[in-house]
């Protein structure tokens, strides 16, 4: 074991972690914000793979990683306005509509993938690095945690950022109301619609954006059901979080650092089938849950539509 | 979510129409959106329809291979509507399937050298059945006890399971015999037998006894009704006394186990074997056709062949005119989408006539 833990070992596997676990943050935290607003956002997986396709595309012809990522968030958003328009302002059933994102993304990208990448696979260049001055300079831990694409330093900032709007912000009061009691939210002369609305869609943007950032930085190029899961991931995240964008972050590192134990075994010369290694995430989450099952807390009108008036 | 009688009103054709319209209009959306993606891609999608018509539906081999699939299809559309009747997703038919399919591929080949093959195929189905039963036992768990959403368990044990599957293909059941990594092979006279000097096998009797019992079960007995008050409404069945907890872990036991049971006879039937990295990935194609079939077992049968239509034209379509199958699947996502929409106009059409 002790010549697993030599430094290109472990360089291998936080930088690995870093690059696994934003796509997870992301929709970890997009999730928490539809959950707190009484929504369940099962199609979150597919506003992931649409925002990877559209990023890739956007970021292959412009040339810019900042046009792809901008039309990742995007095309997650054009996802997330079917669930606005069908479930939040329609009351249709979430889950069913959610399923259908799913699977209609799933087919939708790689018919497209297809037509257009399926003869060349064309690579995106290595994306930009923000070297952070000084931080960056620390062995192991500089060149693993201080040395990544800007949108990683973005994403950790969105957890204190949220952390704040949940916390102090009347934004935040009126996404936990909606999630809570969303006649009480009708009540006070704020529309509930309104309010889900903007949550979903703020899903969609960052779980396009978390797409975006796995197929741009992560892969370097777009690959038909590319997301595997992550999003599903992203609603476990949310669901143990109760609430708290620091425990997704958390969440988001453990399971980071199970995914990127492939490339580091190998890079310590283990082989180990990659089936066994596809399993450790979700045999993680899976521990997770029975362990802290008990602990795990969702509002209380999740998933169920608003209808003024009705018991 | 509930599939309501028709109400006895003065109106009954008109509800009638209505009855065929909720399920006409949104397969025709799919099938006009889908063309239109066609036309976008610069495909005729006359053409595509066509050739899944026609290969698919009017040859007699096409004929027999839609036959053959619909096995499969039915069983997992067993299971899903015990489940969905009873309120609860399960959306981990892929691992379920998987698995079944891997433990009777391991099984069938060792035991036909000394058992008969009538008792090889059965020991192989009921093992498949109590192994995927199994694997749903820690969401059916986590859900009885602390209520976690089971979605999110069975998606991840599904992905678990699929992974898992593998594993034990390459690992420990592999035919040293072969360079891809693969299973034993079952000989082809040692499967399911064929119907009458067809190539469809003997599955897709099971799977239509195993559909219309499902639906029996779910409407005729004391169990069927009692999963039906659970899945209506939670809360006032814990008030009838029912055990809400026991009733949710055998719901998924019996929904997991009918999974297993559709990738057991798929080996038996069709394949013999199981390939590393083989993924029909039914599992969450099957749930836009028990939704069409509004959970009748019965109405479950023509749409099973629909799509199972859909599913061997649609490979033929495919590849003569150089369009991927994911089409099917981007497909049947919309016919969700439309099933959905269209089920909520009905609605708001009734709540206008004071039905």
């Amino acid at each position: 074991m002790s010549e697993l833990l030599t430094q290109p070992f472990l360089i291998s596997l936080l930088f690995g972690a870093v690059t696994a676990g934003v796509p997870l943050l992301l929709a970890g935290l997009g999730e928490q914000i539809s959950e707190k607003a009484g929504v369940l956002n099962i199609g979150i997986e597919g506003m992931m793979l649409f925002g990877a396709y559209t990023g890739f595309v956007a970021a292959y012809y412009s040339g810019s990683f900042w046009m792809g990522f901008l039309a990742g968030g995007l095309g997650g958003m054009v996802v997330a306005s079917v669930v606005v328009l069908l479930c939040i302002r329609q009351g249709l059933n979430q889950i069913v509509i959610g399923i259908a994102l799913t699977i209609g993304a799933e087919g939708l990208t790689a018919l497209l993938h297809f037509f257009q990448f399926s003869k060349t696979y064309p690579r995106l260049d290595k994306a930009p690095v923000l070297e952070i001055p000084g931080l960056a300079s620390i062995p192991v831990v500089g060149p693993a945690l201080f040395s990544h694409n800007i949108i990683v330093y973005l994403a950790v900032g969105l957890v204190v950022f949220l952390a704040w709007l949940f916390r102090a912000s009347y934004v935040g009061l009126n996404l936990e109301a909606a999630g809570a009691k969303p006649a009480a939210l009708d009540a006070a002369g704020i529309s509930v619609v309104a309010t889900r609305s903007a949550a979903v869609l703020s899903t969609g943007f960052l779980a396009g954006l978390g797409g975006a950032y796995l197929a741009n930085v992560g892969a370097g190029l777009f690959v038909p059901f590319m997301t595997h899961g992550a999003g599903f991931i992203g609603i476990v995240l949310a669901m143990l979080a109760r609430g708290n964008p620091v425990w997704v972050l958390l969440g988001a590192v453990l399971f980071g650092v199970s995914l990127a134990m492939t490339t580091a075994l190998q890079v310590a010369g283990v082989n180990v089938p990659t089936d066994v290694v596809h399993m450790l995430p979700f045999a993680m989450v899976m521990l997770v849950l029975v362990i802290f099952a008990r602990h795990s807390v969702l509002p209380p009108a999740l998933g169920l539509p608003y209808v003024r008036g009705d018991r | 979510m509930s599939v309501d009688a028709l109400p006895l009103t003065p109106d009954r054709t008109r509800e009638h129409i209505a009855a065929v319209a909720r399920v006409a209009v949104p397969i025709l959306l799919a099938l006009a959106v889908g063309g239109a993606i066609l036309l976008i891609l610069g495909k005729n999608p006359f053409t595509y329809y066509g050739y899944v018509v026609q290969r698919g539906l009017l040859s007699w081999g096409g004929l027999q291979e839609t036959m053959t699939r619909m096995a499969p299809l039915l069983l997992i559309a067993a299971g899903l509507i015990v489940a969905f009747r009873a309120g609860i997703w399960n959306l981990g038919g892929d691992g379920q399937y998987l698995l079944a399919a891997v433990v009777t591929a391991a099984l069938a080949p060792a035991l036909i050298d000394t058992l008969p093959r009538g008792l090889t195929l059965i020991i192989c189905m009921v093992t498949s059945i109590a192994v995927a039963a199994a694997w749903s036992l820690i969401p059916a768990l986590l859900k009885a006890r602390y209520g976690i959403n089971e979605i999110i368990t069975s998606l991840m044990m599904s992905f678990l399971g699929t992974s898992f599957a593998n594993v034990l293909v390459k690992l420990f059941f592999r035919d040293p015999a072969t360079t891809v990594p693969q299973t034993r092979s079952l000989e082809v006279v040692d499967r399911l037998p064929r119907i009458f000097g067809t190539n469809v096998h003997s599955g897709i009797l099971i799977a239509l006894a195993v559909v219309i019992l499902v639906h029996l079960m779910m409407t005729r007995t004391a169990f069927g009704l009692r999963l039906q008050i659970v899945g209506a409404n939670p809360a006032a069945a814990v008030h009838a006394g029912l055990k809400v907890g026991w009733l949710t872990v055998a719901t998924f036991a019996l929904s997991a186990g009918l999974i297993g049971l559709a990738g057991s006879v798929e080996i038996l039937g069709v394949w013999g074997t199981v390939r590393a990295d083989w993924n029909p990935a039914y599992g969450l194609l099957v749930v836009p056709l028990v939704f069409l079939a509004r959970f009748n077992g019965i109405a479950v049968i023509g749409f099973a062949l629909f799509f199972s239509v859909l599913m061997i034209g649609g490979e033929s379509a495919s590849r003569r005119i150089g369009v991927p199958q994911d089409f099917v699947l981007m497909l049947v996502g919309l016919l969700l989408v439309f099933l959905a929409l269209v089920e909520y106009l009905d609605h708001l059409r009734r709540k206008r006539a004071g039905v």
